[in-house]
């Protein structure tokens, strides 16, 4: 390859490409069961989703070896799963037990099975290749499921590029202008911020100092400090993990408690917990979660939780599914940057590497 | 492990030719448009013999750079049907009609072990799948059995990346392979039901394995293989088809298949893989002078036994293990053909 022939810059791309060699969350643990197959599209590839009679969770092509109907229309039948069709059996691994009217089973019967592994309350699967599937590359997550933390989330069906979806949470000044009723506030575009990053990471960290708390925010000082009221240090540190999961460390301490230092014990800490997964190049899931760590006995609090970031996720979801639709509208204008989309850019750069590794373009294919 | 059995045609240019062991051709080919071709996977070639347009089918054994150059192995058959004669007179610079990849072989991920057994020129096929476990770390024993070691295609240098993972078997050395002890070896040790064989091989030792596995009630999925119908209890011989219905008689030469044979004789018969594993092509058998070699993995061995019915795209006839080879009565077996 010459420099002529190699790819042009495109880490501005609007429908970002995804890479394949990655874990994907296909599922929260219990959307997964025996009972019913569950069909859902990873990364591209429609999967049907079961769990065998040992209780692991099995992801399948969707589509028979026979005339590719969908298996996650059939029947779950202890460690196999039976085509809706015309009965064809699989096991876990991907291999035909039984077909009609035959004594014997064509030995090029088998679907596609891919890796699982499920953590933090997920079924992550790996549609890439299966030699290089190490369950020590799935994100970190552990607040999901760790004793010292506690709440829930949701997913989102969200009718976007999953870029855009990165973009919105590693640029929180948005937040001023799109969540002014619960979290948003002057200080977000006003405050600096530093971006730090490795091959698989990046991090933006954010403080503001000596602010009233926004309304999320002193609902959840008072949950904690009943009756509390005056000034409080914020911050916003965002931890991205390639390839779209993003753990936010929010949280307010009353002011000058020494919060910025490491003394969090005055304040409130939330972990908001993301991850992206790309359905198709212009639809994702998005699974949430809120996570504290404080008031751990609560369900009260955590329902509350859940439903606040539920409004202010849907409000990210409007935004989200309108610009997706302006830009498909307006293909002939490129995207720009400001300042404060330089975590983002260290996203896309870092994405850019993985497709580049596999051979895959930036820019996902058109329509 | 995605599994691809889409076939879409492409030019590949013959890069390199090479002997691999006695009778056994390395042909590099570099496809008009690459992609890489996972452990398991083939190329289906179309060849020009003798004025007649056949398929034959080629494991990959190595994809390398992107599927930018793939390496296949080819035996020379003296009883073959044409295929790896004209194989073997490849040079660089020729131009093949050829697939892309196709699996229907493919290498599963997370049984506890994994036993790949090559018969001769089989071990084409297990190549890249011993490598594949090898980076994974995965738990294998990779057998490689062979008439004679001059024949055996990549033997040193397998023994020399998988060391003692290696189990070696020569006919003539006196070390056979005992289907019955290894297939009992796995069947005793604790990962029996987590065990996945892939085998590619003559269809005899296969069978002799499958029947083994089956009697020790290991669990049939897990044993995989693969065939292109290419070989069978005899070499192939000239065999005659008759055909009542249509009061005509066809004969079949060693070089080409049955249903080739009458597809050229202008009979529109229906097949699909014509690589014995489908059954679209079976037909009834009404007489047979001679035996049948089936050939074909579609029929259970008590089908094949009554002789009742055969697969036209591989089955054969034969005068047998006792056949003279200068007898002059061919072979024959008439077809219920409605």
């Amino acid at each position: 390859m010459t420099i002529l022939d190699s790819p042009p810059i495109t880490a501005a791309s609007k429908i970002f490409n995804f890479p394949r060699n990655a874990w994907y969350v296909a599922a929260w643990d219990h959307e997964v069961t025996a009972k019913q197959p569950l069909a859902r599209t990873i990364a591209g590839v429609p999967l049907a989703l079961w769990r065998n009679s040992d209780g692991r969770a099995v992801a399948l092509a969707d589509a028979c070896w026979h005339r590719l109907a969908p298996l996650s229309k059939g029947t779950v039948l202890g460690d196999e799963i039976q085509c809706p069709y015309h009965g064809l059996r699989y096991n876990s691994a991907g291999r035909c037990t039984s077909m009609p009217a035959q004594e014997t089973i064509n030995p090029s019967a088998i679907v596609p099975s891919y890796p699982v592994v499920e953590r933090y309350r997920y079924v992550w699967v790996w549609v890439g290749d299966p030699d290089l599937a190490d369950p020590a590359a799935v994100p970190d997550m552990h607040q999901m499921d760790s004793p010292d933390w506690a709440g829930d989330g949701e997913t989102i069906y969200a009718p976007c590029n999953y870029q855009l979806v990165l973009d919105n949470l590693m640029d929180l000044t948005h937040e001023e202008f799109v969540h002014s009723s619960s979290i948003g506030q002057d200080e977000l575009s006003e405050a600096e911020f530093e971006v730090s990053h490795d091959d698989r990471h990046v991090t933006v960290t954010r403080w503001m100092r000596d602010i009233d708390a926004p309304p999320f925010w002193l609902k959840n000082m008072r949950d904690k400090f009943p009756g509390f009221s005056g000034k409080v240090d914020r911050w916003q540190i965002i931890h991205f993990e390639a390839p779209s999961t993003i753990c936010i460390d929010v949280g307010v301490a009353k002011a000058g408690t020494g919060a910025p230092e490491g003394d969090r014990s005055q304040g409130v800490n939330g972990f908001v917990m993301n991850t992206i997964t790309p359905e198709t190049a212009r639809t994702s899931h998005y699974f949430w979660a809120f996570m504290r760590n404080y008031r751990l006995e609560s369900q009260t609090i955590t329902t509350q939780l859940r439903q606040g970031v539920h409004g202010v996720f849907g409000e990210d979801e409007d935004m989200l599914a309108a610009q997706q639709r302006a830009i498909d509208a307006n293909p002939d204008h490129e995207f720009y940057s400001l300042n404060i989309d330089a975590g983002g850019m260290w996203v896309r750069r870092i994405l850019d590497r993985m497709l580049q590794a596999e051979g895959l373009p930036a820019a996902a294919a058109a329509k | 492990m995605a599994v691809n059995t889409q076939t879409w045609w492409q030019q590949g240019r013959v890069v390199e030719t090479s002997d691999l062991a006695e009778g056994v051709r390395r042909v590099v080919l570099a496809p008009d448009r690459p992609v890489h071709a996972a452990p398991g996977t083939h190329v289906d070639l179309r060849l020009d013999l003798a004025g007649h347009v056949r398929k034959r089918s080629y494991s990959v054994v190595r994809s390398e750079d992107g599927g930018r150059r793939l390496t296949l192995g080819v035996q020379l058959a003296p009883s073959s049907r044409g295929g790896s004669r004209h194989m073997h007179g490849l040079a660089p610079g020729d131009v093949v009609e050829m697939t892309g990849p196709v699996q229907s072989f493919p290498l599963g991920v997370g049984a506890d072990r994994y036993v790949l057994v090559a018969g001769g020129i089989g071990v084409t096929a297990l190549v890249a799948m011993a490598d594949a476990l090898r980076r994974r770390g995965a738990d294998y024993t990779l057998v490689l059995a062979g008439r004679r070691r001059a024949v055996m295609a990549y033997l040193g240098e397998l023994v020399e990346v998988h060391g003692d993972r290696v189990r070696v078997f020569v006919d003539d050395e006196d070390v056979r392979l005992d289907v019955a002890e290894l297939v009992g070896e796995i069947a005793g040790s604790p990962a029996a039901a987590r065990t996945e064989m892939y085998m590619c091989g003559p269809i005899r030792l296969m069978d002799a394995i499958r029947r083994a596995w089956v009697s020790h009630e290991l669990p049939e999925p897990n044993l995989r293989f693969e065939t292109f119908g290419s070989s069978g209890a005899w070499a192939a011989e000239d065999f005659v088809v008759h055909l009542p219905q249509l009061d005509r008689s066809v004969r079949v030469g060693k070089d080409s298949s049955m249903l080739d044979a009458l597809e050229d004789a202008g009979v529109d018969v229906m097949w699909d893989c014509r690589k014995g594993e489908c059954g679209i092509c079976q037909v009834k058998v009404l007489d047979v002078s001679g035996r049948i070699d089936h050939r074909d993995v579609f029929l259970s061995q008590q089908q094949k036994e009554t002789y009742a019915s055969l697969c036209l795209c591989v089955a054969r006839a034969a005068r047998g293990d006792s056949a003279d080879a200068d007898a002059a009565e061919p072979a024959a077996v008439t077809l219920h053909l409605p």
